[in-house]
Formats: C-alpha cells, structure tokens, sequence
C-alpha cells in the first residue's frame, strides 16, 4: 500500500530525510520509531502531499505522490502531530465539514458521523463546540475526522504525543480496532512501548536515516532476547543473552547485584546508535 | 470544482455568531458616516447634494473593500501559520482554485453584507441616491476582488507582521486616498492620475456616478473587473504554491 523508492527531503543544507526506502503492506500497522528531529513528521509530511520531497518518491495504493497526488489525497486519512481541528465548531460540524470536502454522499455522511463518533466514545458530546473538548478527546475527534471518509491508508503522526497513560491506552484501543478492520496504518511515535505494542513491523530511524526495519520481536530477537545489567554500575556494560538461564549464569560470574530483564525496543535503539531514543 | 465546502464552512462559521458579525461588519462604516458625514461634513455640500450624499457611495466601496479584505485574510493567515486548519483541506481531494474560489465568496458575501447595511442606515438617515441593481453588482465585484486579494496576500505573507504591513502600507492609504472622502478632480496632477492606479478608487467612481443617477464611464468597470480578475488569478497561484 506505501512504497517510498529514495525518499529524500533537504532544508537547504540540514538533510531531514535522506534516501528512505520501505514498504507497507495491506492491512499492516507500520511504525517510524524515532527521537525528536528524527525526520518522521518530514517522512509523513511528504506521503500525505504537503510537502515536497527534494529527490525521490513514493507510491500510495499504487498512485505516485509527484505525479498523482490526487488520487493519493482520495486514497488516505491524515491524523497529524498537530490538532487542527475547528475549535469553534461542534463535533458533528468538523466530521461533516470534512465528509464534504471528499465529496461524501449527503445521505451517507450522518450515519458515518454517529458511528465514528460512537467508535472514539465521543458521541454523547457531538454538538459541543470542539473548544469544551480535552486534549485527549481532541486527539480522539482527530482519529474520528482522519477515518471519516473511509480511506484505505491512514497517517497517524505521534497520536499519543501528551496524553497521560490513561488517554493513551483509550487511544491504543482504538488502533489496535482499526488493525483488526483491515486498514493500513503508518504511525510515527517516539515512546518505545508504543512501537512494540501497536506495531507490526517497525523502522527505526535517525537522523533523517532508517537504521533497521523489522517485526518488533524479531528486532529484540537478534541481539538476544534477555538483557543483564549490573545494579548500580553503569561503568558495566549490558549483555545481551538469548536465554534467561545464560543470563543467570552469565550473571553469577559478575560478581555485582544483577538484573535479568526482556529487551526492548530501547535497547536495540541503543545498541545500533549508542543513544537513547528520548535523550 | 468543490468549492463549496469551504464556503459552507464559513457560513456556518458567520451563523454562529452573528451578533459579533453584525458588529464588526458595522462598526468603522458607521464611525466613517458619523464622524465624517454628520460630525465634519454638516452644512457642507458638494456638486449639487450634501457632504452625507457625496460621501455614502465611497463609504459603500470602502467597506465593501474592508470586510471582504480583513476578515479573509486575517482567517486564512491563521489557518496557515497558527491553527494550520488549512492543511485538513490541502490533504483532501480539494484542487487550489476551489480553495481560492470558496474563500473568495464567502469574503464577497461579508463585504456584501456591510455594504447593504451601510446602505440602510445611510437611506434611513435621509441620504439622497438613486438605487438601480448595478449598485449591488458593482460593490459584488468590489468585494470579491478584494476578497481575492485577501486570499493572495494571507498566502504570500509568512507571519502576521507581513500580513499588518500589507494593512498599513497598501489597505490603508487606499482607503483615505481612493476617492472615498473627496473627488479626485480636486486633485493636481500628477497625484489624479496616480490614485487612479487603486482599484477602489474605481469602486468609488462607479458608484458615485450610479448614486447621483450618471452613466457609469465604462473603462472603471473594466480596470476593476481586470483587478478581480487579477487578484483572483493570485490567489489561485498562491495556494497551488503551497498546495
Ligand atoms: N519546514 C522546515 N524547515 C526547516 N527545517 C525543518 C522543517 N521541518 C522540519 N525541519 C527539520 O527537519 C528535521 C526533521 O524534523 P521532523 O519534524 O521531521 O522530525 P520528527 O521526527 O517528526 O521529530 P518530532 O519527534 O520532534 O516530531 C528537524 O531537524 C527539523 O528541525
Ligand atoms: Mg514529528
């Protein structure tokens, strides 16, 4: 559904997005998991046709961003990092103002509104102006207003950025429904457990860079599955041990209070780049 | 085209608040007719009528000109660089002339709008002119150019500072220099000619002569039409630069 062929995006000489190349399948949850700067808001910026890349394409359903953009903008649902939702009108009126900008049926748009709005637990508000909304209910109106007219692939850019747990776990919910259904979804995030949890595969990038692509489990699988650290000395460095049993016994001969832990998306991020990824 | 649904959007924006609407599209009319008209102009009289009966077809213009100009670009400059609500529809199926097209009419329709009720309070106190429905066509044309160019200078202007120099340095002069509160036959050369390069000095022409019952000279009707076309043409290639 999304194949980037050299994706390239310069800012006069800071290289935001340099040379991407990857591809989403049907039905796929795709994540960008990147620190602040990475380039993933650049790399959605371009797909969705708001930006144009400075060398290189991509193609959305099969549609090319340089020379079809059209049929991309009808093809995809955009979830941006920022809310810009009209604050002055109700729930209903932002749906509906947006069912008639993809020249959704009359007829067919009411009955979309109350089900999107039902879906994202906001339905018992549709006639309050936007403006009464929180930030989390916002982010939710937002998911509402991308999946209105009913596209195949949908952008989500950091859609957890400032929520507190709880709203994020709602938000998951919701994605994790949306998988279900069938849609291709590409999210960008920078928090980890987002990534591992929501995500099929992963891209890890930096620095306008993929570093490494591949389904959660098998990203955490390569370097070992365990991590063991020493309490309290940061002067030892980590192991990385494909089983919990290694570990113990690697553990012993360290002669240091030890932890045994999974690994996480964290630690390969900081393996490939010696960062952490929300330093 | 589909156009619609952003001037629908701004309809419905104008629906819920039409008392804040009211107000604005009245307030610097009706301080121009009061301060100049009653306050100044008492007692004064010009070619035939008075000062109130010169002034009123200017007035018309001129805020046909401000409440298409200002609130259009004021709402897409902050729908571009602060609210970014603009990219909801830059991602849509939405082509850049119908963006430029549903702005510029719903501009039309609020410098309409003033421009009408200007007209009524300025009859119901006793203005003397000559309606004809060429009066409503030529303040429609005056309010979509400058709706028009409302749209093309939002989208060339990269902060809010850009968009209030715009104001000071072209709206403004305009609007004290183009013909509104004086004729530009009392002007010398070359400072005649040069005022007739502004497009409202035009709108005020046209509608001084429809008011007063003359032919309207045709050539303004021209240059006007040419600048709403001109300012439209702008505002199209705007937006498709960002688009
Ligand atoms: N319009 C722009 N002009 C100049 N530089 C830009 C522009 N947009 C982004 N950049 C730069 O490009 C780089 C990538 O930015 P981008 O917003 O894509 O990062 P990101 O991965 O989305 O980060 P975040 O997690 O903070 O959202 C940054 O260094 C940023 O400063
Ligand atoms: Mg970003």
């Amino acid at each position: 559904m999304i194949k980037t062929i050299n994706l390239t995006k310069n800012f006069g000489p800071l290289a935001a997005v340099k040379a991407v190349n990857f591809s989403v399948e049907k039905g796929e949850v795709f994540g960008l998991l990147g620190p602040n700067g990475a380039g993933k808001t650049t790399t959605i910026r371009m797909l969705t046709t708001l930006t144009l890349p400075s060398s290189g394409t991509a193609l959305i359903a099969g549609r090319d961003i340089l020379t079809d953009p059209l049929s991309v903008k009808k093809s995809i649902g955009v979830i941006p990092q920022m809310l810009n939702l009209d604050i002055d009108l109700t729930l209903a009126e932002n749906l509906e103002y947006h069912g008639r900008l993809h020249r959704m049926d009359r007829a067919d748009r009411p009955g979309r509104i109350e089900e999107l709005l039902r879906f994202v637990g906001l339905w018992e508000k549709r006639d309050l102006p936007v403006e009464h909304l929180s930030g989390g209910m916002r982010r939710r109106l937002l998911i509402a207003r991308g999946l209105m007219h009913r596209p195949a692939v949908v952008f989500m850019d950091e859609p957890t950025v400032g929520l507190d747990p709880q709203a994020r776990r709602l938000i998951w919910g919701l994605i994790d429904d949306l998988k279900r259904s069938g849609i291709t979804i590409l999210l960008t995030t920078h928090y980890i457990e987002e990534a591992d949890e929501l995500c099929d595969r992963v891209a890890i990038m930096r620095q306008g860079k993929i570093m490494t692509i591949g389904a959660p489990e098998d990203l955490k699988a390569v370097s070992g599955r365990y991590v063991l650290e020493c309490l309290g000395r940061h002067d030892v460095p980590r192991q990385f041990l494909h089983s919990r049993d290694e570990a113990l016994d690697a553990g012993k001969a360290m002669g240091c209070d030890v932890v045994v832990r999974d690994v996480t998306l964290e630690d390969v991020f900081i393996e490939l780049t010696g960062e952490r990824i929300d330093a | 085209m589909n156009f619609y649904p952003i001037f629908w959007k701004d309809m419905l924006l104008i629906r819920k608040k039409p008392w804040k609407f009211l107000a604005s599209s009245m307030v610097t009319p009706i301080l121009y007719l009061v301060t100049f008209g009653w306050g100044l102009g008492r007692g004064m009289s010009m070619a035939g009528g008075t000062y109130l009966d010169f002034i009123l077809p200017g007035l018309l213009a001129l805020s046909a000109m401000n409440n298409s100009f200002g609130p259009v670009s004021t709402s897409v400059n902050v729908s571009k660089l602060y609210t970014k609500t603009i990219e909801e529809v830059l991602v849509s199926p939405v082509g850049p002339w119908s963006i430029a097209l549903g702005r510029a009419l719903s501009g039309m329709v609020r410098g309409l709008f003033s421009a009408f009720l200007l007209l009524i309070v300025g009859l119901a106190s006793g203005v003397n002119m000559t309606l004809s429905p060429y009066i409503l066509l030529v303040l429609g044309l005056t309010a979509f150019c400058f709706a028009s160019a409302g749209v093309a200078a939002a989208m060339i202007a990269k902060s809010h500072e850009d968009m209030s120099n715009f104001n000071s340095f072209v709206i403004i002069p305009m609007s004290f220099l183009a013909g509104t509160f004086f004729s530009p036959d009392k002007l010398p050369e070359p400072f005649r000619s040069a005022i007739l390069v502004y497009p409202l000095t035009h709108a005020s022409m046209l509608l001084r002569a429809l008011a007063g019952g003359r032919e309207p000279d045709a050539l303004s009707v021209i240059i006007l039409a040419a600048y709403a076309v001109f300012f439209f043409y702008l505002a199209g290639r705007m937006v498709r630069r960002i688009a």
